[in-house]
C-alpha cells in the first residue's frame, strides 16, 4: 500500500448512480492472482460497446480521462459484491481517490486495507463538483489528506469526508482573496435551503413525528417519505 | 452485569463478542465461525506472502461453490481455468487444516445454503465469509456479514476482526400476505422502498408477524438480500422455527449442550422498548408478487406494472442513468412488465435454491411444457437428493426443465452457466447488474414460482394465473 498525503489528479466525473463491483471488474476475472496487473480489467466491460471495441463514450477512454487519478462518482460506488478485486483494479488503474455521495460498505472498507481513499460528500456538493469540472480549463484536482481540504483550478476549496455537513463555510483566512468561499459557490449554482430555515423544518417534523408517536400512530414508510422526504432531499 | 436500557438482538450480539474498543471507535471482534469458498485463495495468498497461518482451523470451513460446474461436478469444472480456483482451496484447507466441503462431498453446496443446513450457523455467534450474501445467516439470530480479501486474511490469521459498529435499522412487516406473495416478493419490495443504499452503514433487523410467520427459508431469502438495500447484515430473532431447523443438524450443538443452548438462544431476542437509529413499517398487505425491471434490485415493480419513463424524471443525472438502463435491458418506457419476452429461465442461487423454492416452483410446472431454456440448480447436494426423493426431478424434466447439480450457477457468471448477450433471464437469483449473469446479459428478479411460470409462457407471468 503506498501512502499519500497530497494528490494532485485528473478527476473524471462519472455520473451514473449504483455503480456495482460486478461492472467495475467483471467476474470472469477474479480467478486471476493479484500479481497480475488488474488495472487492464477495470470497468472492462462498461467502457466497450456492443462490438467489443473500447467506446468515445466511456469517459475514461477520452484523451484528457485516460490518466485520471480521481473518480467523481454518483450513489452507492462500489454496491455488490465484496471482491477485493474492483479496488486491486481501480488501483492497479491508477485511481487513488473515488468522490461520492455513498458508497457500498464492504467496498468501502476494502478501499482502505489497499491505499484508495473513499471519500463521502453530499450529493448536492458532488453534483457541484461534475458541474465545475465541466466549465472548467482543467480537470485536475488536488487532494490535501493533511489539511483535508481538496482544491480545484478555480473554485472548490472545502473540507471532504463526514466533517463537510458543519463546516461548509469554514475557509482558511488566506484563502479568502483568490478564492471564492465555498458555501458561496455552491449558493451560486443552485439553491439550497438556508441552514435556518432547514432546522426549523427540521424541528418541525421531528415534533410531528413526536406527536405521532404519542398518539400511538405509526406511519408505513411510504407515508414517512411523501410527509418527510422534501426535507430529506434538503439534507441530502 | 446489568443493563438498564432494553437492547437489541445485534447489542446483544456485539457485545458478546466485542474484545476492546480504539480510541477511533473502532471493535475488536471475535469471530465464531468463518467460511471459505474458492474466491478466498487471495486471503490464502496474503497469509503465504506475510509467512502467517491459520489461527483456528476447527472454526474455518472451506466449501466450493462458485467455480463448480452444475454439468459435470464430479471434475470440478470441465474448464481447466474455472477448475484452478477449486483445486487451490483443496489445497489451502488441506495445508491448514481446514474442514472442506469440496467437490464429490456429500455436504457440497452453495456456502449459504449449508451452512445453516449443517448446523454451523446457529443463533448468538457472529459469522463471517468473503462474500457479500453472508447476511443470509443472520435469518437465524446470529450476526453474520460478507467481507473482502485483506479482511479474510485477518480472519483466518486471527479469528478476530476490527469493524465499526454499525447503526440499527429495523424493518418491521405486519399483517396478512396477498394470495401467491412469497418471501422473495417481500425483500425485493422492501429494496424498492428503503433504496439500494437505504441501510448503508446499518445492520438490519427485519419484524413483525408476517416475519415470524415465515418459514426458515423464507427468512434466509429475505435476509440473503440485505445487501441489495446497502445493510451488511441482515437478521431474524431466533424462536421455536429456528431451533426446530437446527436440532439434529450436523454441526449443532447436542443433547446437555443443546438444552444449554436453546435456554440461551431465547434471552437473545431484542427487548421491548429497545431503540433503533432507523425504523421501517411495510404493511404486508401492499406486497404484490413483484420482479425487477432495471439494473438494480432498487427497480422493483408489481407484476402488474409498467415500465417507468426516463420523461418523469426531473435529475438530469437520474434520467441519463434511467435511459441507459432501458437501452440496456431493451425496454421501452410505458412497456408492460407481463409483455415482456424472456429467453431463459435461471432457479437457484444462495436466495432461492432451498426445498420450498423447488416445491413452489414444482407447483407451477407440473404438467406443463416450458417454451424456452430453463435449469433447475439445487442449493445442496442434500437439497438434491431431498427433491429428487420427493420426485421433483422428474417432475421438471417432464416439463422440459433442466436439472442440474449444485452451486453457485447462473448467479454469478463464472462457472460456465451464463446467459448469452443480449439475452432475457428470468431468474431467482438477487443482482439485475449489467453482465452480472455474464456479459450483455439481462436479468429480471423474481420468486421461483413466477420464474417457472415465465418458463412456461415465454414471457413475464403472474404466478397467480397459474392457480
Amino acid at each position: 500500500m503506498e501512502a499519500f498525503r497530497k494528490l494532485t489528479a485528473t478527476a473524471a466525473p462519472i455520473q451514473i448512480a449504483n455503480i456495482d463491483t460486478d461492472q467495475i471488474i467483471p467476474a470472469r476475472f477474479l480467478k486471476t492472482p493479484r500479481s497480475t496487473d488488474h488495472g487492464q480489467f477495470l470497468f472492462h466491460d462498461m467502457r466497450r460497446g456492443r462490438d467489443g471495441n473500447l467506446s468515445e463514450d466511456f469517459i475514461l477512454n477520452q484523451k484528457e480521462f485516460k490518466a485520471s487519478g480521481i473518480l467523481v462518482a454518483d450513489n452507492n460506488f462500489g454496491c455488490g459484491s465484496s471482491r477485493e478485486s474492483a479496488v486491486y483494479a481501480l488501483h492497479d488503474a491508477g485511481i487513488k481517490c473515488v468522490i461520492a455521495p455513498s458508497f457500498g460498505d464492504i467496498f468501502y472498507t476494502n478501499s482502505l486495507k489497499n491505499g484508495l481513499l473513499p471519500i463521502k460528500l453530499d450529493r448536492s456538493i458532488v453534483q457541484a463538483i461534475w458541474k465545475a469540472l465541466a466549465s472548467a480549463n482543467s480537470s485536475e484536482v488536488e487532494v490535501d489528506l493533511e489539511s483535508q481540504t481538496m482544491n480545484m483550478a478555480e473554485a472548490i476549496r472545502k473540507r471532504p469526508q463526514s466533517v463537510i455537513e458543519t463546516t461548509k463555510d469554514q475557509v482558511t483566512p488566506s484563502d479568502k482573496k483568490k478564492k471564492m468561499k465555498y458555501s458561496d459557490f455552491i449558493r451560486s449554482k443552485q439553491p439550497t435551503v438556508p441552514a435556518k430555515e432547514l432546522n426549523e423544518s427540521l424541528e418541525t417534523t421531528l415534533s410531528k413525528i413526536r406527536r405521532m408517536y404519542r398518539n400511538g400512530k405509526l406511519m408505513t414508510f411510504r407515508e414517512w417519505a411523501e410527509e418527510f422526504g422534501e426535507i430529506l432531499d434538503a439534507l441530502g | 452485569m446489568s443493563y438498564s436500557e432494553p437492547r437489541t438482538l445485534f447489542e446483544k450480539i456485539w457485545s458478546r463478542h466485542e474484545i476492546l474498543t480504539r480510541d477511533d471507535g473502532v471493535s475488536l471482534l471475535s469471530i465464531d465461525r468463518h467460511l471459505c469458498h474458492e474466491g478466498s485463495f487471495h486471503a490464502f495468498d496474503k497469509l503465504k506472502m506475510e509467512n502467517r497461518t491459520v489461527r483456528c482451523p476447527e472454526l474455518t470451513v472451506a466449501i466450493a461453490d462458485h467455480y463448480v460446474s452444475t454439468s459435470f461436478p464430479e471434475k470440478g469444472n470441465e474448464v481447466e481455468a474455472l477448475r484452478v480456483p477449486i483445486e487451490k482451496l483443496e489445497i489451502n484447507s488441506k495445508d491448514a487444516g481446514i474442514r472442506l466441503y469440496g467437490v464429490g462431498s456429500k455436504e457440497q453446496g452453495i456456502v449459504h445454503v449449508v451452512g445453516p443446513e449443517q448446523g454451523l450457523t446457529i443463533p448468538g455467534i457472529t459469522l463471517v465469509c468473503g462474500d457479500s450474501h453472508t447476511a443470509t445467516h443472520g435469518a437465524f439470530g446470529c450476526l453474520a456479514f460478507g467481507i473482502g480479501a485483506s479482511e479474510v486474511a485477518h480472519v483466518l490469521a486471527t479469528q478476530t476482526l476490527w469493524q465499526t459498529k454499525p447503526k440499527t435499522m429495523r424493518i418491521n412487516i405486519n399483517g396478512s400476505l396477498l394470495d401467491g406473495v412469497v418471501a422473495k416478493d417481500i425483500i425485493l419490495h422492501l429494496i424498492s422502498v428503503v433504496g439500494a443504499n437505504g441501510a448503508s452503514g446499518h445492520m438490519i433487523e427485519y419484524a413483525g408477524s408476517t416475519i415470524r410467520n415465515l418459514s426458515m427459508e423464507g427468512r434466509m431469502t429475505i435476509c440473503n438480500m440485505s445487501i441489495e438495500a446497502g445493510g451488511r447484515a441482515g437478521m431474524v430473532e431466533p424462536d421455536q422455527k429456528t431451533f426446530d431447523y437446527l436440532k439434529g443438524r450436523k454441526h449443532a450443538p447436542k443433547l446437555k449442550d443443546w438444552d444449554l443452548a436453546i435456554k440461551d438462544w431465547k434471552t437473545l431476542a431484542t427487548e421491548p422498548g429497545a431503540i433503533f437509529d432507523k425504523e421501517v413499517t411495510v404493511d404486508a398487505g401492499e406486497i404484490a408478487p413483484s420482479l425487477t425491471w432495471g439494473n438494480s434490485p432498487e427497480e422493483t415493480l408489481p407484476v402488474t406494472g409498467y415500465i417507468p419513463s426516463p420523461e418523469d424524471e426531473a435529475d438530469i443525472s437520474k434520467r441519463e442513468t434511467l435511459e441507459g438502463t432501458l437501452e440496456y435491458m431493451g425496454l421501452t418506457p410505458g412497456q408492460k412488465l407481463t409483455d415482456i419476452a424472456i429467453d431463459r429461465v435461471f432457479i437457484g442461487s444462495c436466495t432461492n435454491s432451498r426445498i420450498e423454492d423447488l416445491r413452489s416452483a414444482a407447483r407451477i410446472a407440473q404438467g406443463k411444457k416450458a417454451l424456452v431454456p430453463a435449469i433447475i440448480v439445487p442449493g445442496s447436494t442434500l437439497i438434491k437428493k431431498q427433491a429428487e426423493a420427493e420426485g421433483l426431478d422428474k417432475l421438471f424434466i417432464d416439463a422440459g426443465f433442466e436439472w442440474r447439480s449444485t452451486g453457485c450457477s447462473m448467479c454469478v457468471g463464472m462457472n460456465g452457466d451464463i446467459t448469452p448477450p443480449g439475452e432475457r433471464c428470468a431468474s431467482t437469483s438477487n443482482r439485475n447488474f449489467k453482465g452480472r449473469q455474464g456479459p450483455g446479459s439481462r436479468t429480471h428478479l423474481m420468486s421461483p414460482a413466477m420464474a417457472a411460470a415465465a418458463a412456461i409462457t415465454g414471457r413475464v407471468t403472474d404466478a397467480r394465473d397459474f392457480s
